[in-house]
């Protein structure tokens, strides 16, 4: 991936870049790589903001389709749903810190930081897989109705994303441990922490659209 | 211990599938044998199998494509063979296999032809003609083009083991739900298509990026070429609308796997949906694959009649037209679901916008000829039988457009003829148009003229011989994918369209004659100048075939058809510019990690059609070590030193000189 901005570093200089729309020329090539680097995951971001997008839809569709089985209303918690919601905020403004920690060479406050992000992602984990098996036990799993079925992939898919972050996290720590602050483990963390803040934005939705409409009594 | 396969899964008592399958896996092992034994096996993982280059990636994208063509075209053969023996009798193919045929024809073509065609092409020349060295992210490049790779082997290895999907080309529930499609075929189909779709996907991240991002100095927005506007066209909405894909078949295995209800009659689930989410992919789809044939017609336009393309802006403005039109119509593909009257009318007439934007291309393509010296090389008729086919095309979308006449042609063979005249009319003539121009600019020779207008006019007629027919049958109410049939009426056209496929094989056969010949003659057809039709984008200004980093010194662009201007100012100052002073190139190294994850993904891919469960996750897990590998490496680039560019440089600068003699200034 490194390979990316010499193109218009190497160029000829001069008057013919005026207007273009690449990178100006004034930047080195390591922060050119950085923003296209970033610029790169953030497209791969949005492609997979557009897959939640159809998860959503789905969902939006299914909602009343209960089967008979039970609804939102009979099944959310707020207060677990606030504790969640709590422990990803956390854990994203631990990640910021420990990205700070990271351009400052602060080890301690980096491992420290990552640290942290990855127990509050945890936490949030641990939360939500407690929250299906207690709707399944209840009789409530995902095979109960088209409803169930659309809540479980939706909230299941963030779930599946932060535990692949949390894969993401630990690998990062590793990496700076054993190469240390390169600017390619930077280009890398940069793409983690955009990751990471991304699952903060798809659950706010997930809260708003599923949790507080889903107990909303119309 | 092997999930649901067992022996009975291969098809012993169906030969056909069986005796295809040993053969083209015969086949394909005698080939690795044969390379190993010549001992090519170093130079081809060397140059090929791990190369991070966008020319070798593309170039291995256009010879899947090829390779699945014939494998996809062996399929048409035996559906329109088996319409016209079915005449009043049960035909030579069972209902089971004639299913998973029609199938399979459907899913190899968009999938494994058509996208590999055109990621292949916008591979090899985008970096050129927007003057850089490569695309944003080498090696993800890579892991693209062997997991599209990966799912183009799962679907090919359905026909020995198992046996694919008999849904269609889209597995339209419930009829592909666990219920009514109880065997593997719709998860193969479902798999091949997730891992094939993350390279798809991973392809259009890397070029909205390269293409937005890398840039000559001076290439601006609005100086790129037509075919890179429209390959930033089509990766726009790969990355829009793959996602959409991902998750419905998502959906779909989890209704299949875990008895999930998406899209199950019972429970709430709701089918319809799978219609919307389907079609909200798949007609983006159309155009993802359409818009760089337009943009390789807009470049053979331009270069064969000595002229710029007429209207550049209102080329540009048409094509991100289109791209945002193309997600408002998706309704049309199921007007018969019965929305009413209003939703039914805004799709109807949303679509019969599209052809606006549309309709605008065609004058200027036409009106690019217009007042110009046009040459008639092969890429020209291959231009103009395009005008012509796709205008048919054209209408009869717009007629498809109107709910009320939809209502009667839908389902119906007429439309079958309709999307196969765009697919073809316009996509494989404009991938076969792009083929044979930018063919010496891979391989440093030029294809047979003679054989090359041949296989044209092969093509050309046997379209219209076997779609014509297609169109009167639909008119006259056959539907699609009938196994068998009584009707006398329809009887004498089906034979007239197997008369037409037949023409096509001489067609294809031909292409593969001109290949071998071309290669045979490959001294007298050499492209010494890097410049053999007198072209007008920077691909040309650079040597047949290009160096590892393409440009010694990246070009400095002034215009449109930045090469033409350069090439007329050396014209008059009569001689090349001065020489450029020479310095180290660093290229990124090759890497095994597209190829290795790939090979982890067909296990993946087969553990989970087959419900092979530790296999899964030792795959998984595979994946997963071999990116952690690939994090860790320490030296991702190698050095070319300033000489040895010198070195490389300097001969391409001295036959351009000898070339340059030749020349006259245009008016």
């Amino acid at each position: 991936m490194s390979f990316a901005a010499r193109t218009t570093a190497v160029g000829l200089g001069g008057e013919g870049a005026a207007g273009a729309p690449s990178v100006p020329h004034e930047l080195s090539e390591l922060e050119e790589k950085r923003i296209i680097v970033g610029y790169g995951f953030w497209i791969f971001l949005l492609s997979d903001i557009i897959m939640f997008s159809s998860f959503f839809a789905a969902y939006a569709v299914l909602v009343d389709e209960t089967a008979g089985g039970p609804s939102g209303r009979d099944l959310f918690h707020l207060d677990i749903v606030a504790f969640e919601t709590a422990f990803l905020l956390m854990s994203s403004f631990a990640c910021g810190v420990a990205i700070i920690g990271a351009r400052a060479h602060r080890d301690a406050m980096y491992y420290g930081a990552m640290a942290v992000t990855a127990l509050f992602g945890a936490g949030f984990l641990f939360l939500e897989i407690r929250e299906f098996l207690g709707m399944i036990a209840a009789g409530a799993g995902p095979q109960r109705s088209a409803f169930a079925s659309a809540f479980f992939t939706l909230v299941g898919c963030h779930g599946v994303h932060v535990t692949l972050g949390l894969m993401w996290l630990l690998t990062m720590m590793a990496q700076v441990f054993a190469k240390g602050y390169r600017p390619d483990i930077m280009r890398r963390l940069l793409c983690f922490a955009l990751f990471w803040h991304t699952l903060d934005i798809i659950w706010v939705a997930i809260f708003t659209v599923v949790y507080l409409l889903g107990v909303v009594v119309v | 211990m092997l999930g649901k396969l067992t022996w009975a899964d291969i098809p012993l008592d169906q030969p056909i599938p069986l005796i295809a399958g040993v053969a083209a896996f015969g086949i394909f092992g005698l080939v690795i044998v044969w390379v190993l034994l010549k001992g090519w096996g170093p130079y081809l993982w060397r140059e090929w199998i791990t190369s991070v280059d966008h020319k070798h990636i593309g170039t291995m994208y256009v010879f899947l494509a090829a390779v699945m063509l014939l494998r996809g075209f062996v399929d048409a053969l035996m559906m329109r063979s088996q319409q016209a023996l079915a005449f009043q009798s049960p035909g030579y193919l069972p209902p089971d296999h004639y299913n998973q045929i029609f199938s399979a024809h459907g899913t190899l073509m968009i999938f494994f032809v058509a996208m590999p065609f055109v990621i292949g092409l916008a591979n090899i020349i985008v970096p050129l003609q927007l003057g850089v060295r490569d695309v944003a992210f080498p090696t993800l490049n890579s892991v693209s083009f062997w997991l599209t790779a990966t799912g183009a082997l799962l679907v090919n290895l359905s026909l020995v083991v198992g046996e694919f999907a008999k849904t269609g080309w889209l597995p339209f529930p419930p009829l592909s739900g666990i219920t009514y499609s109880p065997g593997v075929g719709v998860d193969y189909y479902l798999w091949s298509l997730q891992i094939s779709g993350v390279g798809t996907l991973l392809t259009g991240v890397n070029f909205v990026t390269t293409i937005l991002k890398l840039h000559a100095p001076g290439m601006t927005y609005m100086r790129m070429p037509v075919f890179t506007w429209t390959v930033f066209a089509s990766m726009l909405l790969i990355v829009a609308a793959f996602p959409v894909l991902t998750a419905t078949l998502a959906m779909l295995i989890l209704d299949r796997y875990l008895g999930f209800h998406f899209f199950t009659n019972e429970a709430g689930g709701n089918v319809m949906m799978f219609n919307n989410l389907i079609w909200i992919w798949g007609h983006p789809e159309v155009y993802i694959l359409v818009l760089p044939a337009f943009g390789v017609f807009s470049e053979v336009f331009s270069t064969y009649s000595g002229k710029p393309l007429f209207g550049y802006r209102s080329m540009v403005a048409a094509t991100m037209a289109i791209c945002v039109l193309s997600f408002s119509v998706w309704l049309h593909h199921f007007f018969t679901m019965g929305a009413g009257p209003n939703v039914n009318a805004v799709f109807g007439i949303a679509s019969m916008i599209i052809a606006v934007p549309t309709g605008v291309k065609v004058f200027n393509w036409i009106f690019t000829m217009y007042g110009g010296r046009v040459r008639y090389e092969s890429p020209m008729y291959w231009g103009i039988g395009f005008i012509v086919t796709f205008i048919i095309a054209g209408m009869t979308g717009v007629l498809l457009a109107v709910p009320p006449a939809d209502f009667l042609l839908h389902n119906s063979l007429f439309l079958v003829a309709h999307f196969h005249n765009v697919i073809i009319g316009a996509i494989l003539f404009g991938a076969f148009a792009g083929y044979t121009y930018w063919f010496p600019k891979v391989f440093g020779f030029r294809l047979d003229e003679r054989l090359g207008k041949a296989a044209f006019w092969c093509w050309f007629f046997g379209f219209y011989l076997a779609f014509g027919p297609l169109y009167v049958v639909g008119l006259m109410g056959m539907t699609r994918r009938m196994q068998h049939y009584d009707n006398p009426a329809w009887y004498p056209w089906l034979l007239v369209a197997m008369v037409g496929a037949l023409v096509i094989l001489a067609g294809i056969l031909l292409q593969v004659a001109q290949l071998v010949v071309s290669i045979r003659n490959r001294e007298q057809l050499r492209d010494t100048t890097g410049d053999p039709w007198d072209g007008r984008a920077l691909e040309w200004s650079t040597s047949s075939p290009p160096p590892p980093f393409n440009f010694a010194v990246l070009p400095h662009v002034e215009g449109t058809d930045a090469y033409w201007l350069m090439k007329q100012r050396a014209i008059e100052r009569g001689a090349p510019g001065p020489e450029p002073v020479y310095q180290d190139i660093e290229m990124p190294r090759n890497s095994a990690t597209g190829f290795v994850c790939a090979f982890f993904a067909a296990f993946l891919g087969f553990a989970l059609i087959w419900q092979i469960w530790w296999l899964a996750i030792l795959a998984f897990v595979g994946a997963f070590a071999t990116f952690v590998v690939f994090a860790w490496r320490d030296r991702t680039e190698y050095r070319i030193p300033a000489a040895e560019v010198a070195r490389i440089d300097r001969e391409n600068r001295a036959s351009r000189r000898l070339a340059l003699a030749q020349m006259e200034p245009a008016e």
